[in-house]
């Protein structure tokens, strides 16, 4: 599905400010596959989305997506195909338009066959009912109100419902449930997993949770100064342990993983 | 106070002027650009409709008058959007610009005479008959069929986008939205009517003047602010509507001024107040209420320590 072929970005180059961001990204993803990503800050997993959904051409390389080369096409033309959602529950969602607005215009960008005049229809208005039933949050009564009314979980819920309402071929996670609090964020990565696993979404997510990271998905990822260090699936992940993989971490890099995010995230695992 | 004659004359400009309310509407309160292209672009309308009327095509000369409209919103975005101009200057580059063009469309003159002229208010009395209201008719209909059709085009697809556009940038960049066209979009249809508001007005009032223009972006404002802080609250339709009344209402604050012997000259410092304290005043306000809480924290404390 998502194919990343020897992906380099450097920024700056030449300058005291010099970044290798990415260096040479290999990366192949089926039709279904759930990956998690973990690393510490820096590690190049924001830029690796950004690349990926186009916000700059990456220096070297290729992304093919569902057998097209998508390595020079503009972001907006992008990501009718690759839903995103941010850490920041504010920047998927129009504040001042309603949510059935926000809906309309989510839904009307990623349809195929709909002319820029294309309205949407009272069927169209049923499904985004039903769909916001799904989500169990009593927004399908509250249509006709600004999201800017909502809470920040529930504005994560209604972007991840926007970003899946036309299944797309890539959804990509950038931490989306790292500003909510645990309660909520529970219940937005229970969201997350029933809509991917609905709709066979394939899907790359950001963690700073090495447990979500191992227990989410069926594939984990980890990565340091641009580069992807580590990738089990299968048997070998099913078995992994948070402390197996920071052993994996530490051998594959040569020093120990200093994320205090990730850590406290470890002991709160092991306390559980 | 008021006699019949006045009344309806400032509902027909309120009417007319409301085309600019609402084209502010688009590009100020949606879009969130404060386009200053239409003080040009009104007088553009005007300088295309009167010369069109002159040469005998009153209602071609409305339509033509918003297709220079848009042009000018089109030359706008254009310098925005991908020549990297400030959204405020790209405006009065235009602006400046039009000046030109608008002498340019009069025939190098300042002003386009058309007392005998047919226009489409002629043809509405002729076609309405001599004692109805066919002014306000015409000019109600006119600003009404180009409200409905502006809040009908913002509930398409690329109506809701150029909403999202000025409402959250992050959510459109990370959208399969384009800005560089959404704001294009957006600034081609708010100057057309900003234009076909200035081309209603030339031939409502028989001439076309240079300085038609000046300072409609501050009047089309004062409208705009006055309909929102009475009415606006609400769907689409709401704020339309208020737009439309808060025109009304201040061509009546207009001719509430003029009939007080408020010298005409005055009233663009008057608009001008009116602006500067209606988008102040939420600023102002909470000065104000800070300022009476110091006040009373110092008494309390003064008290405390005798």
């Amino acid at each position: 599905m998502l194919e990343l072929n020897h992906m380099s970005m450097t920024f700056n180059p030449g300058t005291v400010n010099e970044k290798k961001a990415l260096t040479d990204i290999n990366l192949h993803l089926n039709q279904g596959d759930f990956a998690t990503i973990v690393g510490s800050n820096g590690a190049g997993k924001s830029t690796l989305f950004n690349a990926i959904a186009g916000a700059f051409v990456p220096d070297t390389g290729t992304i093919t997506l569902d057998g097209a080369d998508i390595t020079f096409l503009p972001d907006f033309r992008r990501s009718k195909a690759i839903g995103r959602l941010f850490q920041d529950p504010l920047k998927g969602t129009a504040p001042n338009m309603t949510i059935e607005e926000n809906l309309a215009l989510a839904f009307l960008r990623a349809s195929t066959h709909t002319s820029p005049f294309s309205r949407i229809t009272k069927a169209d208005r049923d499904l985004f009912t039903e769909r916001l039933a799904q989500l169990g949050l009593g927004l399908e009564d509250r249509m006709k109100q600004p999201v800017g009314l909502l809470s920040g979980g529930q504005r994560q819920a209604l972007t991840l419902l926007m970003a899946t309402l036309v299944t797309p071929k890539l959804l990509l996670l950038d931490e989306h449930t790292a500003a909510l609090d645990p309660a909520t964020a529970e219940k937005v990565l229970e969201l997350t997993k029933k809509i991917v696993a609905e709709n066979n979404i394939t899907c790359l997510m950001i963690t700073h949770n090495m447990h979500a990271a191992l227990e989410l998905g069926n594939r984990t990822l980890m990565m340091d100064s641009g580069r992807i260090v580590l990738d089990v699936s299968g048997p070998g992940r099913a078995t992994m342990t948070v402390d197996g993989l920071l052993d994996r971490f530490a051998k594959n890099v040569g020093r120990s993983l200093d994320n205090d995010r990730i850590l406290l995230s470890k002991q709160e695992s092991a306390a559980e | 106070m008021f006699t019949v004659a006045i009344v309806q004359s400032a509902l027909e400009l309120g009417f007319i002027y409301a085309l600019v309310a609402m084209a502010l509407f688009l590009s100020f309160r949606v879009l969130n650009i404060a386009d200053m292209t239409t003080d040009g672009a009104f007088t553009l309308g005007c300088a295309v409709s009167a010369t069109a009327a002159v040469a005998g095509h009153p209602v071609l000369g409305l339509v033509l008058a918003m297709l220079a409209g848009a042009c000018a919103g089109f030359v706008t975005a254009f310098l925005q959007t991908r020549m990297g101009v400030p959204s405020i200057l790209a405006g009065i580059i235009t602006n400046t610009g039009l000046y030109t063009v608008n002498l340019a469309v009069m025939g190098f003159s300042s002003n386009v005479p058309m007392l005998k002229t047919p226009t489409v208010f002629t043809a509405a009395k002729a076609a309405l008959g001599d004692g109805a209201p066919y002014k306000l008719i015409l000019a109600a209909g006119i600003t009404l069929v180009v409200c409905a059709a502006l809040i009908a085009f913002l509930g398409t697809r690329l109506g809701l986008s150029i909403r999202a556009t000025g409402d959250n940038p992050d959510m459109v960049r990370a959208s399969s939205i384009n800005t560089a066209f959404t704001i294009t979009v957006g600034l081609c249809i708010s100057n057309s009517m900003t234009a076909l508001s200035g081309a209603v007005l030339a031939q409502y009032q028989k001439s076309a003047d240079i300085n038609l223009g000046t300072g409609m972006v501050v009047i089309g404002l004062a409208s705009l602010i006055i309909g929102e802080t009475l009415f606006g609250r609400g769907g689409m339709w709401i704020k339309a509507a208020a737009a439309v009344a808060g025109s009304v209402i201040y061509r009546f604050i207009i001719a509430i001024a003029l009939r007080a012997n408020v010298p005409s000259e005055c009233l663009k410092l008057i608009s001008a107040i009116i602006v500067a304290l209606a988008i102040a005043a939420p600023s102002l306000k909470k000065n104000l209420t800070m300022y009476r809480r110091r006040t009373a924290a110092r008494q309390g404390r003064g008290r405390d320590h005798a």
